[in-house]
C-alpha cells in the first residue's frame, strides 16, 4: 500500500545550515505518525516545506498519489492536506463559531458570493457548530477569539482543522504551551480522532507521542535517524543518545 | 555625445541629492519602523533658510549654516512631538500623521515666506563653469554637489562600518528589539537617527536652492522620487538608497533629456514631445514597478 | 456560564442603527433645511461631502476591511472623473475619439467610467498585489504618479490646465441643472453604494476579505486562494471611486489631473481613518468631518491648514476609533 504523505530526499539549506537534510519520510493513511526531534533539529522547516510555505531546495513531495512539491498552501489544503498552527492564526476579531465556519465555507462551494449573509447561512453555520461540539468548546461559540483561552485556541485550531475534512492532518505541536489537564484532554480528544483520520503530528510531549503514535521518526540535525514502533523508539540507542540523552523522558 | 555627459552629469548630482534624502529615510524607516511622510517638509525648511539667509547677508556660508540648524531644529522637534509615538503604530496611522505634519508645514512656510518662489545664487566661489573635458564646461555648483554628495555618502559608510553607532545602526536595521534588550538607550538613538536624517536633508536642500525655485511643494516632488529611491533600494538599506539614487538620478534625468527626442522619431512632433514630457516623468516609477516584480525586497536589501 | 463578550453586542449595534437612521434623514431634508435658513449654496457644498463620501466608502472596503493600504486610490476618482469628460468634450468638439463621438448621457456615461476604470485596475492590482506591507503602499502610490503624468502630458484633452464641461450629464433625458435635482441623485448613489458594500461585508466574500485582514496565512492554510480575493475587491473599490468620480465631473463641471494626485488618495485616507476604518458607515462621517472642518476654518482664516495639519495629527496619535467609533464600536 503506498503512502498517503510521502517525501523522498527533502533538503533545504539557509546558507551553511542544513535544517532539512535529505529527508524521506513516508505517512500511511490509517496511521498517526509521530515526529519527534530535539529544539533546532529542524521540525518547523519541515512542516513548512510538507504544507506549502517555504519551497524545498531538493527532493519531491507526494500526496495521495499527487506531486505537490510546487503547489501553493492552498492547493495543498484542496487536495486535502489539512493542518493546524503552533503559533495560533485564528482570526482573532472574529468568534469561534466564524472561525470553523469559514472552513466549512472553504469546502462548500464557492465564496466569491457577494450577497446573503454569511453569518446566518445555516449550511456553515450547523457543520460549523458540530465541530465545535466536538472538540469540546460548544460553550463558547459566540465568544470572541480574542478572548479565549490558550487552551481553548489549541481546540479551536483542531476543530478548524478537522471542518476542512483532510484527508490527512498535519498537527503542529497541538500540545504547546498546555498545562497537564488541558494536555490530557487534548490527548483524549486526538485519540478519539485516530480512526478517523491519519495524523502527522509533530510535538515535544513525551507522553502525548508515545501514547497516540503508530509509528515514530526522529529528527536530528535535518536528518531522520530512525522510524518504527514507539517502542523500538524509546529503547534504540542512537535515539536515546541523540534525543533522550540516555535518561528517557 | 556631449549633452550625453553633461545629462550624465546632471543624472549623477539630482542622484546624491535624492541619496542625501533617501539616506534618511531609510534608516528612519529601517530603524524605527517609521514612515516619514515630513521628510520633505525637512528638505523644504532646509532650502528655505537657505535662501533666505543668503538673500538676508549675501553669505553662503551663514545660509549652509542657517540650512543645518532650521532642519535640524524642525526635526528635533518633530521627533519629540510626534514620531515618537509612531513607534509601535501600524504604517496607516504613521502615514496620516507625518500626512499632517507635511500640511502644517506647507503652510507654515505659506505663511512665513509667501507663495512667490525664492531664489538663490550659488556662491561665488562656486558660480561659473569649469572645463571637465576640454572643450565641455559644466556648471561649479553642480559639480560641487556632485562632489559633497560622494563625500557624506563616503562619511555615511564609514559612520555605519566603522563606529559604535554604525554598529547599532547595522543591529537595529534588522533587530530592532534586541538592541533594546542589549541596554541600549534606545530613544537616544532613534532621536539620533532621525536628526541625522534631517541634517542630510537640509544639506540636500542647501544644495537644492541654488539650483530650483524654492517654494511651498518642492518637498512633495522630491519625496516622491525619495520614496521611489527607498523602495528600489531596499528599506533600511543605505547602500540600497546609494544605487537606488544614482540610478533613479539617471534614469529621470536621461529620460526628460531624451525621451521626447527619439520619439520624434516615430511620432509627429507635437505628440512626441506631450508623450516623452509624461513618459519621462513615469520613468522613475516604471522603474520602480519594475523592480517590485522582479525583486520584491529591494535590489540592495537589509 | 461564560461572561466573554459575544461578537455582535446589541447595546451599541442599536445605537449605530438609530445614528445611521438620523443621518439619513438629515441627509434627505438637507435641501430644505437649506433653502429654510436661506442658505441654498449649501445644498452645492453637501453634493461635494457627499460624492467624496462614496469615494471614501469604496476606499473602506480595500483599507478597512481587506487590510489593503492604497496609497493610489485617487487614480480611480479622477479616472471616473476624466471619462465624463472626455465624452463630453467630444460631443462638445465634434471631434471622436476611436470612432465614438461621445454622449453626455448620464446612463452611458457614468457606468462607462466605471468600467473603463475597473479595466484599468484590474492589471494594476494584479501587479501590486504581488506585493504587500509598505511596498503595496508604495507601488500603488506609483502607478497613481504614472496615471497623474499621464494626464498632465495630454494636452489635447487639458493637460494640466484640466478640461472643463459645458453643462451636466443628463439622466435619462432630464437634465440636472438643478443643484437640488443633482444633490439628490448622489444621496441615491451614496445610498445604493453603501448598501451593496454593506452586502458584500455581509456576505461569504466579506467574510473571505476581512480574514484577509486578520490573518491571511490562515486563509491560504483554509484553501482559499487569497491572492484573487484581494484582487476582487481592488477592482470593486475602484469601481466605486470611478463612479464618485464620474459625480464630481458633473458638479464641479471640470477635472484635472489634481483629482490623481497622491495628496488627494491621502485626503481620502484621511476620511476613512477619520470616520473610523473597517466601518463602511464611517468614512461618510469622516469625509463630511474632514470636508467641513475645512469649509469652516477657511472661512476664519486663510492659512486653516495650520490648525488643520495639527490636528489630523492630534487625532491619529490620540483617537484610536474614528468618529463613529464614538457611536457605536466596531460594526
Amino acid at each position: 500500500m503506498s503512502a498517503l504523505l510521502e517525501t523522498a530526499g527533502l533538503a533545504k539549506a539557509f546558507g551553511a545550515l542544513k535544517a532539512t537534510d535529505d529527508v524521506s519520510l513516508a505517512v500511511d493513511a490509517a496511521e498517526v505518525h509521530a515526529i519527534i526531534g530535539p529544539n533546532g533539529a529542524g521540525k518547523t522547516t519541515l512542516i513548512a516545506q510538507l504544507t506549502g510555505e517555504l519551497a524545498p531546495d531538493r527532493g519531491t513531495i507526494r500526496f495521495d498519489g499527487h506531486d505537490i512539491t510546487r503547489l501553493p498552501a492552498w492547493r495543498r489544503t484542496r487536495l486535502g492536506l489539512g493542518r493546524s498552527f503552533q503559533i495560533t492564526t485564528l482570526l482573532p476579531q472574529m468568534s469561534a463559531l466564524d472561525n470553523v465556519a469559514m472552513a466549512v465555507q472553504a469546502r462548500s462551494g464557492s465564496s466569491f458570493r457577494f450577497f446573503g449573509d454569511a453569518r446566518r447561512d445555516g449550511s456553515l453555520r450547523g457543520p460549523a457548530a458540530a465541530f465545535l461540539e466536538r472538540v469540546g468548546l460548544a460553550a463558547v461559540a459566540h465568544a470572541r477569539c480574542s478572548d479565549l483561552s490558550h487552551g481553548e485556541h489549541r481546540q479551536l485550531e483542531l476543530a478548524v482543522a478537522l471542518a476542512l475534512r483532510p484527508r490527512l492532518l498535519l498537527l503542529d505541536e497541538p500540545l504547546a504551551g498546555m498545562g497537564q489537564e488541558d494536555s490530557a484532554q487534548m490527548i483524549a480528544l486526538l485519540r478519539s480522532l485516530k480512526r478517523e483520520v491519519p495524523m502527522l503530528l509533530v510535538e515535544h510531549d513525551m507522553d502525548a507521542v508515545f501514547s497516540l503514535a503508530d509509528r515514530v521518526s526522529v529528527l536530528v540535525y535535518g536528518r531522520i535517524i530512525a522510524t518504527g514502533a514507539p517502542q523500538a523508539i524509546r529503547d534504540d540507542p542512537a535515539v536515546r543518545e541523540a534525543y533522550l540523552g540516555g535518561q528517557g523522558d | 555625445m556631449l549633452l550625453l555627459l553633461e545629462q550624465l552629469l546632471n543624472g549623477l548630482q539630482y542622484g546624491v541629492m535624492l541619496f542625501l534624502l533617501a539616506a534618511g529615510l531609510t534608516l528612519v524607516f529601517g530603524i524605527m519602523g517609521v514612515i516619514n511622510l515630513a521628510h520633505g517638509s525637512l528638505f523644504m525648511v532646509g532650502a528655505y533658510a537657505a535662501a533666505a539667509t543668503a538673500g538676508r547677508t549675501g553669505s553662503f556660508a551663514l545660509a549652509a549654516i542657517a540650512a543645518l540648524v532650521a532642519s535640524g531644529v524642525a526635526g528635533l522637534a518633530i521627533e519629540f512631538l510626534v514620531i515618537r509615538r509612531l513607534y509601535d503604530r501600524d504604517h496607516l496611522d504613521q502615514v496620516l500623521a507625518t500626512f499632517g505634519l507635511l500640511l502644517f508645514f506647507n503652510e507654515l512656510m505659506a505663511t512665513l515666506a509667501g507663495r512667490t518662489p525664492l531664489f538663490m545664487q550659488p556662491p561665488a566661489w562656486l558660480g561659473g563653469a569649469v572645463e571637465i573635458i576640454p572643450g565641455v564646461p559644466y556648471p561649479t555648483f553642480r559639480l560641487a554637489i556632485l562632489a559633497t554628495g560622494l563625500a557624506v555618502a563616503g562619511g555615511l559608510a564609514f559612520l555605519i562600518a566603522r563606529t559604535r553607532l554604525g554598529m547599532l545602526i547595522r543591529a537595529g536595521a534588522t533587530h530592532r528589539a534586541i538592541v533594546g534588550a542589549l541596554g541600549v538607550d534606545i530613544r537616544l538613538l532613534f532621536t539620533l537617527v532621525f536628526a541625522l536624517g534631517a541634517l542630510l536633508a537640509g544639506l540636500a536642500g542647501l544644495m537644492a536652492a541654488p539650483i530650483l525655485a524654492v517654494q511651498v511643494g518642492m518637498g512633495e516632488q522630491i519625496l516622491i522620487a525619495t520614496f521611489v529611491v527607498v523602495v528600489i533600494g531596499g528599506l533600511g538599506s543605505v547602500r540600497g538608497a546609494f544605487v537606488g539614487a544614482l540610478l533613479v538620478g539617471l534614469v529621470d534625468t536621461l529620460a526628460r533629456a531624451f525621451l521626447p527626442g527619439l520619439l520624434k522619431q516615430v511620432f509627429a512632433a507635437t505628440t512626441a514631445d506631450a508623450l516623452g514630457a509624461g513618459l519621462a516623468s513615469a520613468a522613475i516609477y516604471l522603474l520602480m514597478a519594475l523592480v517590485l516584480v522582479f525583486r520584491p525586497r529591494g535590489l540592495l536589501p537589509v | 456560564m461564560d461572561a466573554r463578550t459575544p461578537v455582535a453586542a446589541t447595546e451599541p449595534a442599536r445605537r449605530r442603527h438609530v445614528a445611521l437612521l438620523v443621518l439619513f434623514l438629515l441627509l434627505v431634508a438637507l435641501p430644505a433645511i437649506a433653502q429654510g435658513i436661506g442658505q441654498p449654496f449649501l445644498i452645492a457644498t453637501f453634493t461635494r461631502f457627499v460624492i467624496y463620501a462614496i469615494a471614501a466608502v469604496s476606499l473602506d472596503l480595500i483599507l478597512g476591511i481587506g487590510g489593503l493600504t492604497s496609497f493610489g486610490h485617487a487614480a480611480w476618482f479622477g479616472l471616473g472623473g476624466y471619462v465624463v469628460a472626455i465624452a463630453a468634450f467630444h460631443v462638445q468638439d465634434g471631434s471622436t475619439l476611436l470612432g465614438w463621438g461621445g454622449s453626455t448621457e448620464a446612463l452611458v456615461v457614468w457606468p462607462l467610467a466605471v468600467v473603463v476604470t475597473a479595466l484599468v485596475a484590474l492589471p494594476i492590482g494584479a501587479l501590486s498585489l504581488r506585493t504587500s506591507g509598505i511596498h503595496f503602499i508604495m507601488i500603488t502610490l506609483a502607478f497613481a504618479q504614472m496615471l497623474f503624468y499621464l494626464f498632465v502630458s495630454v494636452k489635447f484633452y487639458g493637460g494640466d490646465d484640466g478640461l472643463s464641461m459645458q453643462r451636466r450629464n443628463t439622466l435619462a433625458g432630464f437634465d440636472l441643472r438643478g443643484a437640488t435635482a443633482f444633490y439628490y441623485v448622489c444621496l441615491a448613489c451614496l445610498v445604493a453604494w453603501t448598501a451593496l458594500c454593506a452586502a458584500i461585508v455581509r456576505s461569504r466574500f466579506g467574510m473571505v476579505l476581512s480574514g484577509c485582514r486578520q490573518s491571511e496565512r490562515r486563509l491560504s492554510a483554509l484553501g482559499y486562494p487569497v491572492y484573487r480575493y484581494k484582487l476582487v475587491a481592488f477592482v470593486l473599490a475602484a469601481a466605486g471611486a470611478a463612479l464618485a468620480g464620474a459625480l464630481w465631473a458633473n458638479a464641479a463641471r471640470f477635472v484635472s489631473p489634481d483629482m490623481l494626485a497622491w495628496v488627494k488618495s491621502g485626503e481620502l485616507m484621511v476620511m476613512v481613518i477619520l470616520g473610523g476604518t473597517g466601518t463602511l458607515y464611517g468614512p461618510i462621517v469622516g469625509a463630511f468631518a474632514l470636508l467641513g472642518v475645512e469649509q469652516l476654518l477657511s472661512g476664519w482664516t486663510e492659512h486653516w491648514m495650520l490648525i488643520l495639519g495639527p490636528l489630523l495629527v492630534l487625532f491619529v496619535v490620540f483617537a484610536r476609533r474614528g468618529l463613529w467609533g464614538l457611536v457605536g464600536g466596531r460594526s
